[in-house]
């Protein structure tokens, strides 16, 4: 595989755009020596979350980055938009609550799927939200 | 515009998706499935999904879609195989499949099918052969 950089920004104004960051994602996790299903809920939890950015900031911007801790290798995703916010994080960190047309998996369900999940929102100004998952 | 192949195999319509599904693609197939068997009359939809790496909430309600769609037609929807790591990742994501019926590969998912339809084997064996 080429050499991918270290830290990748990418736009996400339209679903095509969730497409190519996921597959970004899966480069990234294949180069780091992820297996098979951590690739496929990173893949995934990208995938939700991106969505939720389109869906309820009108988009946002995604930067994957490949990080390093305690001697552990990870891969650590950062979603940022400039939408509505989240009034009530722990109801929306809650199963089957869905503000959309969702199905209310998006948050928690990505949040199952990584070791580390961190959400800050500001009514009115933006959300963002990190995740990490270790080798 | 990209499109995904249906192919028609006897009373069956099957659907090898093997790109990378984005969501107007997701739609069109459905479309297409829903003209496809109004037009054919075809009694099942066998959906083979071994080629995607992912299916996110967003597929997943599209297959079930696509599944209730078809059946208010008359016509059932079976989706095969799934990965392993795609099957653990929706479950651990807190998706299931309501409503949608799989089986493991695309032999036992005609299998399924038949066995649905009420067809006999012998008699599905020769539309096969006959396709």
């Amino acid at each position: 595989m080429t050499l991918i950089p270290k830290r990748e920004r990418f736009p996400v104004t339209c679903a095509q755009e969730i497409v190519a960051v996921r597959q970004r994602v899966r480069d990234h996790a294949t180069f780091l020596g992820f297996n098979r299903l951590d690739q496929t809920k990173l893949m995934t939890a990208t995938s939700e979350l991106a969505r939720n950015m389109l869906d309820y900031a009108g988009g946002g911007t995604v930067f994957i980055e490949q990080v390093e801790a305690q001697g552990r290798r990870g891969l650590q995703i950062t979603f940022e938009d400039q939408g509505p916010g989240i009034a009530d994080l722990d109801l929306a960190m809650q199963d089957g609550y869905t503000s959309g047309n969702g199905l209310g998996h998006g948050l928690p369900g990505a949040k199952r799927l990584v070791n580390d999940f961190f959400i800050s929102s500001r009514v009115d100004e933006g959300t963002q939200i990190v995740i990490v998952r270790w080798m | 515009m990209q499109r995904i192949p249906i192919l028609k195999m006897g009373p069956f319509l099957l659907v090898t998706i093997q790109v990378d599904l984005h969501d107007r693609l997701v739609m069109a197939l459905q479309d297409d499935l829903t003209n496809m068997v109004s037009k054919t009359g075809a009694r099942g939809v066998l959906i083979d999904i071994s080629s995607l790496d992912m299916v996110d909430s967003f597929i997943g309600r599209m297959l079930g879609g696509i599944a209730a769609v078809t059946r208010l037609m008359d016509a059932q929807t079976v989706v095969v195989g799934m990965q392993p790591a795609v099957a653990i990742t929706m479950v651990e994501l807190g998706l299931d499949l309501p409503g949608v019926l799989t089986a493991l590969n695309v032999e036992r998912g005609m299998e399924l099918l038949r066995s649905r339809l009420g067809l006999v084997r012998e008699m599905a064996h020769d539309i096969d052969t006959k396709a």
